[in-house]
């Protein structure tokens, strides 16, 4: 099926009009010895409903457990229904990024509304219309606040999510910047000391996450005096955007931006995309950040309208002044999240609160395990590590009764062999619970 | 149309919760009171208020669904509704990405296949579809250029790049620390050879070149391209942004490109999302395969794996593994077309482009008059000669005729540009229509060039004060704006 709707006949008429013999000779331009001669080497074609049954059977070689105890940078948020109804409105999944303003006032009132959900929730005066993920996000503000400031040194707490330390890497190697590692203490939060000695007049940024990747919870307003003592910048990273229903926001607490996975707010896992990141920062920034923004103007009869704003920071225009290439965002994904944070409206406090009434409970029947102990004291979401006797042989014996266990820590920090990091989510019942528990015991 | 925040009234809700079914615990107690937010302001909407509203903000959207879209170099081909059904498929969706390989089987066939499949499409040794988006795999293709010369030892510090290149190149080349040099083109439309052996020498990385280019031409001189930019070492890369012009009819790996770029949401008929999710696999030859980010995808005898260990990779481009639902559709795309059905569609839209040409040459100005590929580039100038109406203006009157405009403004090299992709998705009747409305336009610029000034007429709002938006931005709502 290959969706063309040309008759023989159209053919035929549109050939005569071009004035062409063959089809053939609308490639004249391709020197012939390049003109593939053979058909492709790929599968043959299907009907529908061959493509269909092939392609669950393809779906079906998955197995989804029936309990997920992972977190880790993806999360399980029950769906409301409305959601997948408006994204799957084809006049939203159908267009392209609203260039003509005129035709496209339904996506760019949606990505207005969306960017002042994201500022409010962060604390922060501007968000743009999203960037590809959290990890992509966190890096291009670091690689902003570097040419902002024109500094070469970016300092990331070993507390953020591995994936996105690995992700800033990349992006600061092709820039040519430093990255420094620093520490956590013991409550698993940022060792302030460590971190105050890694800035000094060449740090552009410090990257710091919270909750951060062993779900504990960090006080971005106990380490921004040492940021802004030295003139950098502090971008405070999220993994858990439910976690802003009920954790101060960070540009309250002095981050200059704030950046993030919004996957928790209406869009499935997919084994890892596609999600959104978030990307807000303070006033000062708003000609500065990287990706779209909607704006808010009038149209010539004086009515409120909406159009892609400040382009001039673009990169269509800017060109080898670029301070980003990105020249898209998520914005289905983004939809997803604007109708979900409008459908959970101030509830969704409450349902931070019942992701962190459940990881309570988990935690305290997983310590009731014999060798099973705290990796940290401090205050944390729906996530926390656990130190346990044998992680592998925890992980499949929850395996083979159908559970996702949890993330093996030891991979990235060696010091942490013997740890797991656990999520619990509104999803997880009691019943699993104790399930899990009894199978461990 | 009112903001959702406008709608909103204390007390109402859109969602129930679930009972909390472990024992509670006050929240001030596990957390520290400095650490918690006060409120949380977000609108309060009933469940109907709600869906009116976003089903109201998608009544003044445009999309594929609703009409033609002939925004050149974007491939606004229609896209089929199987795609998005196979998608949503639990199987697909309801997977975490630290999900054991084990549980992951069939997802981790598809991106294999899929990189075997684009592979062989485009004649390339390899493919990673990490990359979120077109200009994402663009930076990721020069941050292994980058790789490349660094591992050989080899200091390069420019990058050529045509004068009509898209605006995503130079920004790429330089977030990689190289220096832009631009390459100018010929009277045909084609890189400017004698230009480019002057500016080839051993301190370039590469060369980007987008093939067909922004002018919708296929670069006839490729072999001569390859051949200088190889001589000296450097790297060719191949922005794929209009690959949609030669599926199953030439191959880039055989044209001696070494980098190609890739947009699912263009080529393989991926929706466009209003501008994203897409994805933007990255293609390389042989050489450049141990630079390709980390993890990739393996097969063990008749498993597979991820695997990491790659030391010269660049390293992690995006978290997980790139925007998978989206490759879902793409595979999807394929199967279904197989080997005829891609090259019936790049026939297609190629024939499509050159009767849209035909049909208007009289009546616009046709600056590169040669058999065109997937589009076709024309210039408003007659119009703003001969009554002062400029291409902006032709495309907001194309809005009371019920399409969406093509690209206009670009690529820059063309005064008053309007480039336009139709795909071979589109049927005669309709290409007709629009080059009809396309005709009156013309007219009416000489007879009335006010009713184009003045355009669009019909839509939910008039044309839209952009200078305004600019100079007071206003980009989130607040109370104290009403």
């Amino acid at each position: 099926m290959d969706y063309v709707p040309h008759t023989a006949e159209d053919q035929r008429a549109m050939m005569k009009t071009v004035g062409i013999q063959s089809l053939e000779e609308l490639f004249a331009d391709i020197p012939t010895r390049y003109r593939l001669r053979r058909l492709l080497e790929l599968p043959p074609a299907q009907s529908e409903a061959e493509v269909f049954d092939f392609m669950k059977g393809m779906g079906d070689e998955n197995v989804p457990p029936r309990i997920t105890l992972m977190g880790a940078g993806s999360y399980h948020h029950y769906i409301p229904a409305v959601v997948g109804h408006v994204i799957s409105r084809s006049e939203f999944y159908t267009a392209y990024t609203p260039y003509q303003a005129e035709i496209s006032q339904g996506i760019l009132q949606a990505i207005y509304e969306y960017q002042t959900m994201v500022a409010k929730l962060t604390g922060t005066q501007v968000a743009n219309a999203s960037m590809y993920d959290g990890a992509t996000a966190m890096a291009e503000a670091a690689v902003l606040s570097a040419k902002i400031l024109n500094r070469g040194k970016i300092v990331v707490v070993k507390s953020v999510h591995p994936e996105y330390r690995q992700v800033v890497k990349t992006y600061a190697w092709a820039n040519g910047y430093e990255v420094v590692e620093t520490g956590y203490r013991k409550s698993g939060q940022i060792d302030a000391e460590a971190l105050r000695a890694a800035i000094d007049e060449n740090t552009a940024t410090v990257l710091i996450q919270s909750p951060n990747f062993f779900g504990v919870i960090e006080d971005p307003g106990a380490v921004e005096k040492a940021v802004h003592e030295k003139g950098s910048y502090l971008v405070c990273g999220f993994t858990e955007a439910t976690s802003l229903g009920i954790l101060k926001p960070a540009g309250e607490a002095g981050a200059d931006f704030v950046v993030g996975e919004g996957q928790s707010f209406g869009n499935p896992m997919n084994y890892g995309g596609p999600y959104l990141g978030i990307f807000a920062s303070t006033g000062q920034f708003l000609r500065k950040i990287p990706g779209r923004l909607a704006g808010a103007t009038v149209d010539k009869e004086k009515q409120r309208g909406f159009v892609l704003t400040l382009q001039t920071r673009e990169q269509h225009i800017r060109r080898e002044k670029a301070t980003s290439n990105i020249c898209s965002n998520e914005a289905l994904c983004a939809l997803a999240a604007s109708v979900y944070l409008a459908c959970l409206g101030k509830n969704l406090k409450r349902l931070a609160e019942l992701n962190i009434q459940k990881a309570r409970y988990l935690r305290e029947r997983l310590l009731t395990l014999k060798g099973w102990e705290p990796a940290f004291p401090g205050p944390v979401y729906n996530e926390f590590v656990l130190r346990c006797p044998d992680p592998g042989r925890v992980n499949e014996n929850l395996q083979s009764a159908g559970i996702l266990g949890g993330y093996d820590v030891g991979r990235h920090f060696p010091e942490l062999k013997d740890g797991l990091l656990f999520c619990a989510t509104e999803m997880l019942k009691k019943d699993d619970i104790d399930d899990v528990v009894s199978i461990l015991a | 149309m009112e903001l959702i925040y406008e709608k909103s009234r204390p007390g109402r809700r859109a969602c129930s919760l679930p009972v909390c079914d472990v024992p509670e615990i006050p929240v001030e107690q596990l957390i520290d009171r400095s650490l918690l937010r006060e409120d949380v302001d977000l609108p309060e909407v009933a469940e109907i208020d709600l869906v009116r509203h976003y089903t109201g903000l998608s009544r003044r959207n445009f999309g594929v669904d609703i009409g033609f879209y002939p925004l050149g170099s974007c491939t606004m081909k229609y896209n089929p509704k199987i795609n998005e059904e196979v998608a949503r498929l639990p199987g697909f969706t309801a997977l975490h990405p630290y999900a054991p390989e084990i549980f992951a089987q069939g997802n981790l066939e598809l991106m294999y296949e899929l990189r075997k499949y684009l592979s062989e499409i485009f004649g390339m040794a390899d493919f990673t579809l990490q990359p979120a988006a077109g200009a994402h795999g663009e930076l990721t293709g020069v941050m292994i250029i980058k790789k490349y010369f660094e591992k050989k030892g080899q200091k390069r510090s420019k990058v050529l790049i045509p004068d009509m290149a898209h605006g995503t190149n130079p920004a790429s080349v330089a977030l990689c620390g190289f220096q832009v040099v631009t390459v100018h083109s010929n009277a045909e439309g084609g890189v400017d050879l004698e230009g480019l052996r002057g500016l080839m020498t051993e301190d370039v990385a590469g060369l980007m070149l987008t093939n067909p280019n922004t002018l919708g031409l296929f670069e006839r001189n490729i072999e001569e391209v390859s051949n200088i930019v190889h001589g000296k070492g450097g790297l060719l890369y191949c922005d794929g942004a209009n690959a949609n012009a030669f599926l199953g009819i030439t191959r880039p790996g055989d044209l001696g490109f070494d980098i190609i770029h890739l947009n699912l949401h263009k080529t393989f008929s991926t929706p466009h999302g209003c501008g994203g999710p897409g994805a933007g696999p990255l293609g390389v030859s042989r050489d450049l395969v141990p630079y390709l980010p980390v993890p990739r995808v393996i097969q063990k005898g008749r498993r597979y794996a991820w695997d990491g260990n790659y030391p010269d990779s660049i390293g992690r481009v995006r978290s997980f593994f790139g925007n998978f639902n989206v490759m879902v559709k793409a595979y999807t795309y394929i199967r279904s077309l197989g080997p005829e059905g891609l090259k019936r569609a790049s026939e297609n839209a190629v024939l499509n482009a050159n009767y849209i040409k035909e049909r208007l040459r009289s009546y616009y100005q046709l600056p590169y008059d040669r058999i065109c590929m997937h589009e076709c580039v024309f210039s408003g100038e007659r119009q703003v000669k001969e009554s002062g109406v400029h291409t902006t203006d032709i495309a907001k009157r194309l809005l009371d005729y019920g399409f969406h405009p093509p690209t206009i403004y670009f690529p820059l090299i063309v005064r008053e540009a309007i480039m336009i992709e139709p795909n071979e998705t589109e049927s005669r009747e309709t290409l007709d229509a629009f080059c009809d409305a396309m005709i009156a336009i013309a007219k009416e610029a000489r007879e009335n060039p006010e009713l184009l000034k003045s355009a669009p007429h019909t839509t939910p709002v008039k044309r839209l004060d952009d200078v305004l938006a600019a100079r007071k931005p206003d980009v989130c709502w607040s109370i104290d704006c009403m």
